[in-house]
């Protein structure tokens, strides 16, 4: 007996039987509540697995047990109460860490683990609603303690009720810094200021789509309002095109433009990204790249088909679009996948998707406007000393050498630098190594590969993983 | 740095300090509502980190919770007595075991 | 640096491939003065350096080949010369370690059958490599928590392990510091003989011309090799690896299968998967298979997390061993194949580039041509 047969050897066929559902979705946030509702109203049998504790998905994070504030909480409330009584199996706490799509026809197996054990399915479909990720924002001093991204900020807000206070600053740019700002100064946070740096020119880039984006003219209208109540509220508002954070163990200063200021909270965020990190690792499951949102989206149908069979996405998974258009892009699913396991006919599924895609172009309406407005801020002015990997300690300086020794991508560059090969597995990072070795390259982002994810897309400990297999 | 507007009802300790806390946040909440802001010290250099994201994703939060180290603080919900200390450097089997 | 240049005039030496073999021979021909091409793939290629587990190992290779044995002794005696420029070359240290090299036996079959094989490889000429019982292995590592499950280990004291991706590194800086240019991005898809060479052409329609061309193309090597006149019949086998996160010291010592890397992660492997396929996802099924014997190996390691798994095609002749050939039919034009890169890169680099460059392989390699394979059915299980 070889090495190698000694290391696989043991019964084959000793994992416990997989039980088997009609419909696997991952993610309870509005993609994710919606499919699994839509395919409960067709008869299906629907597994649904998330990381949280209760089913919202970010934007809706807690909201069953906060009082609803504003028309998006009570549009949550009613969809988590819906998902409640559709009758879905719901498990929160559970982590899917692997997907084997079946060789041929639908029907795969997919792997999580829930209560500190590792479980499998079958199942014929399943829609990924993975939600989005902020892009990072990576400057001088990132990662000392006392820097966080926006959304950690507004998660703390959601679940534990913690508001900004003191030396408290936002920097960068999009729609959540100024939606976190408000949210907090309604709660009676306190922020010492905003640093804005969206690259200029942002309303004349955006203008050509304004015609398009009054199809919704409510993203805009609240939009103006957050930037006004924040202004009112007194807070200093600073366009600036370079920051930095300093101090000794913690942050302790922030240097906006060359002028430092006391800080003992900096929240960063550049908009947010579709989270693909199962989509990726899934073999012959391809994605395109998006260069407006500059993002690796999922090649889908019209139904969120993707090229490998029975594996669906829905939501902001598949490119940011907002909680109203991941609902129903998410009961579109639901419909192609009752389609496909013959509960509906065609014609019956297109006759109700086609007033749900009117509902969600409308949504989407607006995005290239807002895209045109906060473009990604550029990688090429990110400095060679500063880290990009926080689980390596990879800094673009090295990223850099890794390109002028020939690396082409991604893969290569993980390979000759462990940018990517920490815990987290390049979802932090990954948007900011592939943005700088296609700016070191000099070519679009669609050229360079990026981070081949590979599964467990999270980890788990050995001692689950083994328990697979049977005893030892 | 953060202020809490809802009330706490437990004590945890860190590093031997009694902090407050609310049963079923996050860890990570608690700590920052306190005021703690390095959680760990990296394998790879030695420096302190805190979360970055508080969902799951970044592996900066992490700290050793009664005894067992590499812990994500933002999906460790607090219960109340809970001991938690900062994590240095690697995780430590042998030292576990001892 | 959009398109790749366009690179006219003749080099010494062009090397098809930048895996760990072409890595090492071009490093060593652009060591010794000659002007060198390394052609090479995309981001995404099948790429076994990738998967390499990181052994220079000696106490497996080479059983019924002596001339493999040999050749694996040269490199392994030549391995800390090579470290030093390695790890000079690439920045940061390769970590290699020649601590000697573990292979555990879980029960008394096990150990029997491996102390069967210890014997044989005596027989076959290899020093040093013993038997260690439980508490001889107790005693080599103390504090080590092994499980109850070692029954005892195989013991090679020369054997060791170093980062191989550093390693690929550092060959891939070393040859350009010596004037060698990599030309990354597409494959060759033909060899054509010219006046005093040959010229390769490559899949994005550029072209590049040597007088000499080293095939060593991994898994594809049987193609290109066809086009220069060699029979070199190479198979992919599928190697899945698991790698935890970093840990505190806990395995001082590398096995097979199972090290901890100088950076603390515990990598676990290596299956050897032999369907023909080109695939390179992991199955859980074989992942669990692996951690499962982890466990019975270092108990301790159940609440490790496992942050990544990958899989890696190696290319495998029909005995197993390498093949190494200059052309009969197309003088100059060789191939070198085999799935040690890691343990024979210091041959590689050292007296195989030094013979491509004269003309005349040496001695041990020499005995590993392909010509061996004429009528064989496929053996090989490592």
């Amino acid at each position: 007996m070889s090495v190698a047969d000694e290391w696989t050897a043991g019964p084959t066929g000793s994992a416990p039987a997989a039980a088997q559902v009609d419909v696997l979705v991952l993610g309870a946030g509005p993609a994710g509540m919606a499919a699994a509702n839509e395919a409960r109203a067709h008869g299906m049998s629907v597994l649904l697995l998330d990381e949280n504790a209760a089913p919202g998905g970010q934007v809706h994070r807690a909201v069953e047990s906060r009082t609803p504030k504003d028309e998006q909480d009570r549009d949550g409330a009613k969809l988590a109460a819906a998902f409640r009584a559709s009758g879905t199996d719901y498990r929160p706490g559970a982590t899917l860490w692997a997907v084997e799509p079946a060789t041929e026809g639908g029907g795969g197996k997919v792997f999580w683990s829930e209560g500190g054990a590792a479980r499998s399915v079958a199942t014929q479909r399943l829609i990924l609603c993975a939600g989005a990720t902020e892009r990072p924002l990576p400057i001088p001093g990132w990662t000392l303690p006392g820097v966080m991204s926006v959304g950690a900020a507004q998660i703390a807000l959601k679940t534990a009720g913690l508001v900004p206070e003191g030396q408290v600053w936002l920097a960068g740019q999009g729609p959540l810094l100024w939606l976190y700002a408000v949210q907090a100064l309604e709660r009676g946070g306190r922020l010492a200021g905003i640093i804005d740096l969206s690259p200029p020119g942002g309303l004349r880039r955006a203008l050509p789509h304004l015609g398009r984006a009054l199809k919704a003219p409510e993203y805009l209208w609240r939009g103006l309002q957050w930037q006004r109540r924040v202004r009112r509220a007194g807070v200093a508002v600073t366009v600036a095109r370079a920051l930095r954070a300093e101090g000794e163990g913690r942050l302790a200063r922030i240097v906006v433009d060359g002028v430092a200021h006391p800080a003992d909270l900096l929240l960063l965020h550049d908009g947010v990204v579709p989270n693909t990190q199962v989509t990726r690792a899934i073999p012959g499951c391809v994605h395109g790249w998006d260069p407006v949102q500059a993002c690796w989206r999922p090649g889908l149908d019209l139904w969120g088909n993707t090229a490998v069979a029975g594996v669906m996405v829905a939501g902001d998974s598949a490119g940011i679009g907002g909680a109203r258009a991941a609902v129903h892009a998410g009961r579109i699913a639901a419909l192609e996948a009752a389609r496909a396991l013959g509960r509906i006919t065609t014609d019956e599924r297109d006759a109700r998707a086609g007033p749900l895609r009117l509902l969600r172009d409308r949504q989407l309406a607006p995005r290239l406007f807002l895209d045109a407005m906060f473009p990604p801020l550029p990688p090429a002015a990110i400095a060679d000393e500063v880290v990009l990997c926080r689980c390596e300690e990879v800094t673009a300086g090295r990223v850099r050498q890794a390109v002028a020794l020939g690396c082409l991508g991604a893969n290569q560059t993980k390979a000759f630098t462990r940018a990517g090969m920490g815990p987290c597995q390049g979802r932090i990072c990954g948007p900011a190594v592939h943005g700088v070795i296609a700016a070191a390259r000099g070519v679009a982002g669609g050229e360079v590969d990026p981070f081949r994810t590979r599964f467990p897309t999270k980890p788990l400990t050995l001692g689950e993983l083994a328990a697979l297999a049977g005893p030892l | 740095m953060f202020r809490r507007t809802e009330p706490t009802d437990c004590t945890i300790t860190w590093e031997g300090r009694t902090l407050p806390a609310r049963t079923g946040e996050s860890l990570a909440a608690a700590l920052l509502a306190a005021g703690i802001t390095a959680f760990r010290e990296t394998p790879v250099s030695g420096s302190p980190r805190g979360p970055l994201c508080l969902m799951g994703a970044c592996f900066d939060c992490l700290v050793e919770v009664e005894g067992a180290q590499n812990m994500q603080a933002c999906l460790v919900p607090v219960s109340p007595g809970l001991r938690v200390a900062m994590q240095r450097g690697a995780r430590d089997f042998v030292e576990d075991a001892a | 640096m959009s398109s790749p240049p366009s690179h006219t005039g003749l080099f010494d030496v062009a090397i098809i491939g930048g895996g760990m073999v072409g890595s090492a021979i071009g490093y060593g021909c652009a060591e010794r003065g000659a002007r060198v091409a390394v052609l090479d793939e995309g981001d995404v290629a099948l790429r076994a350096a990738r998967g390499n587990f990181g052994l220079v190992w000696s106490q497996s290779k080479g059983d019924g080949m002596p001339a493999y044995a040999a050749w694996t002794r040269q490199s392994v005696a030549l391995w800390p010369a090579l470290a030093e420029r390695a790890s000079a070359l690439a920045g940061r240290d390769v970590q290699y370690r020649a601590v000697g090299g573990l292979t555990f036996c879980l029960d008394e079959a096990e150990y029997a059958a491996r102390a069967h094989f210890v014997q044989r490889m005596h027989n076959q000429g290899q020093q040093g490599l013993v038997m260690l019982d439980r508490r001889q292995l107790q005693d080599l590592m103390p504090g080590c928590p092994l499980g109850p499950a070692v029954r005892g280990a195989s013991y090679q004291p020369a054997d060791g392990h170093v980062d191989p991706l550093t390693l690929l590194r550092g060959l891939q800086a070393g040859m350009r510091a010596a004037g060698g240019v990599h030309l990354p991005g597409a494959a060759v898809e033909a060899i054509d003989p010219i006046a005093g060479g040959y010229r390769l052409r490559r899949a994005d329609g550029s072209e590049v011309s040597a007088q000499r061309v080293v095939i060593a193309a991994g898994v594809l090597t049987t193609k290109l090799a066809q086009m220069v006149g060699l029979d070199v019949p190479v198979r992919p086998v599928r190697g899945q690896n698991i790698v935890t996160e970093r840990l505190a010291p806990i395995l001082p010592l590398p096995a097979s299968a199972i090290r901890q890397t100088g950076d603390g992660t515990v990598q676990i492997g290596v299956t050897s998967e032999d369907d023909g396929s080109f695939a390179t996802g992991t199955t859980v099924d074989a992942l669990s298979r692996m951690a499962g014997r982890a466990l019975r190996v270092l108990p301790v390691l159940a609440q490790a997390r496992m942050v990544r798994g990958w899989a890696a095609l190696r290319p495998m002749t029909p005995d197993g061993f390498p093949a190494y050939a200059e052309s009969t039919t197309h003088p100059g034009a060789f191939v070198a194949t085999c799935h040690s890169g890691v343990t024979l890169a210091a041959v590689h680099a050292g007296p195989l580039a030094g013979a491509i460059l004269t003309g005349a392989l040496p001695e041990h390699a020499r005995d590993l041509h392909p010509d061996r394979f004429v009528g064989m059915t496929d053996v090989s299980s490592h």
